[in-house]
C-alpha cells in the first residue's frame, strides 16, 4: 500500500536537528579531547545528598510519590525560595517538583498555550526552549540579544517583535550560553512590559545560585512579577545533581494546578529517590554550594582573562558557568572556529549558533571543568588563535 | 584573604600571579597579603602531602591514649611540652573524656613505637597510664583520600 503520509508528525520532522548533537558526534570520536562543551557541573553531587539517596533506597522508598512531589521537599522548597529568592509560595498549591527544570518548561508551555499562541524567546538561549514551544503548539517569536547590552534582552526589541497573538515571554537569567544576568532594574522593566502586553513569563532560573556579581534578581521577586511568572528552577546546577533529574516550578495556583495535571498524565511523579535526596540538598548543603560557587568564580576569572589576553574579546559573564567570547577577529564563523579548534588542537567548544542565529560570531566555553584542564585548553586555544591571526 | 589561604592550603605551589588571577586582585596586592600572613605566622609553612607507601616506604602510626595527673599552676601544659619535643610524636592533643592526651606517634616499626611508649612516654612523671592502638590502614588523612577513585565520566558535549 502506498504510504500517504509520514509516520512522524510534521512538527517534529520540521524541528531542526540540534547543533549540539551534531557537534557531540564529532567530539565523541576523539577521546583525547579537552572538552569545554559540557553543560553540567564537573563536581559530583555532595556526599550528604548521595548518602540521603542511598538511605531512601535502603528503607525501600521505591514507590510513586504524590504528583506534586513529597510534602517534605515542597515544604523545604518553599522555605528555600523565601530565603534565597525573597518570594513566598504555598507548598500545597503553588509549587511542584518536576523531572529536571526541562520538564517544568515543557509542562508550563503545554499548560498555558493555545494553538498558534506566540512565545517570545530571547536568544541565544538553551536549545530546548524553541522546540518545546513549537511542540506545545506555540509559535516561536525569536528576539535577538547582543553583546552591546551584555545579552540582556531589551524592552524595545521585545516590543518590536511582540504581536497580538503573543502570550508568553520565556527568559533565562543567568543565561546559558552567554553567562549574562538580568539586574533587578532590567527585570523590573521586563515585568512592566509583560504587564502592558498581558504576557505570562516563564523564567528559567536554574543558574540562580551561580551568580557572581550581586544578588540574583528573580522575575517573581520584582513588583508585579509573582502573579504572572512561572518560576522554574532545579537541583542540577548548584547542587551538581544533573543525573538525578530533579527540578521545580513555582507560580500562581491556577497555573500550577494545570501543570500538575499535565505532569501527572505525562510522568506521574518525579523520581522518589531524587526527591528524598533533594530534601537534604536544601536543608544542609549551603556550604557545599558555596564551595562550588567559589571554585566556579575562580575559573571564571581565569578563563575570561585568558580569552581576552589571546585577543578574543569576552564580555564578563556574571552568572552560570559559561564564557561566550567573540571570535569575529579570527575571520571564521562559529562553526568553522569550533571545528578547526577541535581538529587542530583537540579542544571542544560549542558554536554560538547552536543557541540561536544571533550566536554567530561567538562560541560557548564551559568552565565546569577542572582548573588544570581549563589552563591547558586556554593555552591550546591561544596557539590556535595566534596561528589563524598570524 | 580567606580565599587566598584556601587556595594555598589546596596547592602551596600556586604563584602570586595564579592566585591573583583566580581571586581577581592585583598581583602586587596578593604578594603583600602573603608576606603579611607569613610574618604573622598565619601561614606557618608550606608542605607536601606524600604517600610514602607508594614508594614501598612503610610507616607505622600509633594512637596512644595517655592519662596523667595535672600539675599545680601549669595544668597539663608542662607534661605536654615534654611529650611534644620527642621527634617520634607526630601530633599531640589534650582531650576531653576518658583520657587526657592523644599522642600520635610515627615509627618505622611497631617495635619502635612500643619502645617509645615503654621507655619514654610511660615513665614520665605524672603519666598514670597509657593505651596504645596501632593504625592498620589509612583511608583519609588531613582531608586527603589515600586511595584512587575511578574517574567519573561525563558526556563530552551537552547543552
Amino acid at each position: 500500500m502506498e504510504q500517504t503520509r509520514s509516520r512522524v508528525a510534521r512538527k517534529v520532522e520540521e524541528l531542526p536537528p540540534s547543533g549540539i548533537r551534531r557537534f557531540f558526534e564529532l567530539v565523541e570520536k576523539m577521546p583525547e579531547v579537552i572538552s569545554l562543551g559540557i553543560g553540567e557541573p564537573d563536581f559530583v553531587t555532595p556526599w550528604r545528598v548521595r548518602e540521603a539517596g542511598i538511605y531512601s533506597l535502603e528503607r525501600g522508598h521505591t514507590h510513586y510519590t504524590p504528583n506534586r512531589g513529597i510534602r517534605e521537599l515542597l515544604r523545604e522548597l518553599s522555605l528555600y525560595l523565601e530565603r534565597r529568592f525573597g518570594v513566598s509560595y504555598d507548598p500545597d498549591a503553588e509549587l511542584m517538583i518536576t523531572v529536571g527544570g526541562s520538564e517544568a518548561i515543557d509542562v508550563a508551555l503545554r499548560s498555558v498555550l493555545e494553538p498558534g499562541d506566540g512565545v517570545l524567546i530571547p536568544q541565544p538561549c538553551f536549545v530546548a526552549y524553541l522546540p518545546c514551544a513549537v511542540l506545545a503548539g506555540g509559535r516561536a517569536i525569536v528576539v535577538a540579544t547582543s553583546v552591546q547590552h551584555d545579552f540582556q534582552v531589551q524592552v524595545e526589541d521585545l516590543a518590536k517583535a511582540c504581536d497580538d497573538g503573543a502570550r508568553v515571554l520565556l527568559i533565562s537569567y543567568p543565561n546559558n550560553p552567554t553567562g549574562g544576568i538580568m539586574p533587578r532594574e532590567g527585570m523590573e522593566a521586563l515585568m512592566r512590559f509583560a504587564a502592558e502586553s498581558d504576557l505570562l513569563v516563564i523564567s528559567d532560573e536554574v543558574y540562580a545560585e551561580l551568580t557572581y556579581d550581586g544578588e540574583h534578581a528573580s522575575a517573581a521577586s520584582v513588583p508585579g512579577g509573582r502573579e504572572r511568572t512561572i518560576l522554574v528552577g532545579g537541583f542540577s546546577k548548584a547542587w551538581a545533581m544533573t543525573g538525578w533529574r530533579l527540578g521545580f516550578a513555582a507560580g500562581p495556583a491556577d497555573i500550577l494546578g494545570a501543570m500538575v495535571k499535565v505532569h501527572s498524565y505525562a510522568v506521574m511523579c518525579s523520581p522518589t529517590t531524587a526527591q528524598e535526596a533533594a530534601v537534604e540538598a536544601l536543608r544542609a548543603c549551603d556550604e557545599d554550594v558555596a564551595q562550588m560557587h567559589r571554585e566556579y568564580n575562580q575559573r571564571r576569572r581565569v578563563i575570561v582573562n585568558r580569552l581576552n589576553a589571546m585577543g578574543l574579546s569576552c564580555f564578563e559573564p556574571k552568572g552560570a558557568f559559561y564564557a561566550f567570547p567573540c571570535i569575529g577577529s579570527t575571520g571564521l564563523t562559529s562553526e568553522e572556529f569550533a571545528q578547526r579548534l577541535l581538529q587542530e588542537e583537540q579542544v571542544a567548544v560549542v558554536p554560538g549558533t547552536a543557541f540561536g542565529e544571533c550566536g554567530e560570531g561567538f562560541v560557548r566555553c564551559s568552565y565546569a571543568t577542572s582548573m588544570p584542564l581549563i589552563e591547558e585548553a586556554m593555552a591550546r586555544m591561544a596557539s590556535f588563535v595566534k596561528q589563524i591571526s598570524g | 584573604m580567606e580565599e587566598i589561604l584556601q587556595l594555598l592550603s589546596g596547592d602551596a605551589r600556586l604563584t602570586p600571579h595564579q592566585l591573583a588571577e583566580r581571586v581577581g586582585r592585583p598581583v602586587a596586592e596578593v604578594q603583600e597579603i602573603i608576606v603579611k600572613l607569613e610574618k604573622e605566622k598565619v601561614i606557618r609553612r608550606y608542605k607536601t602531602v606524600i604517600d610514602w607507601e607508594r614508594l614501598g616506604i612503610e610507616h607505622v602510626f600509633g594512637f596512644i591514649e595517655v592519662r596523667c595527673s595535672p600539675q599545680r599552676g601549669v595544668g597539663f601544659d608542662a607534661v605536654a611540652e615534654r611529650i611534644m619535643e620527642f621527634p617520634e610524636v607526630h601530633s599531640l592533643y589534650l582531650m576531653s573524656g576518658a583520657y587526657d592526651f592523644l599522642v600520635v606517634v610515627q615509627g618505622k616499626t611497631m617495635r619502635d613505637i612500643a619502645y617509645f611508649v615503654a621507655e619514654k612516654l610511660a615513665p614520665l612523671d605524672n603519666v598514670v597510664s597509657t593505651a596504645t592502638h596501632f593504625v592498620l590502614k589509612r583511608y583519609k588523612v588531613d582531608g586527603d583520600l589515600m586511595m584512587e577513585r575511578a574517574e567519573v565520566k561525563r558526556l563530552p558535549v551537552t547543552p
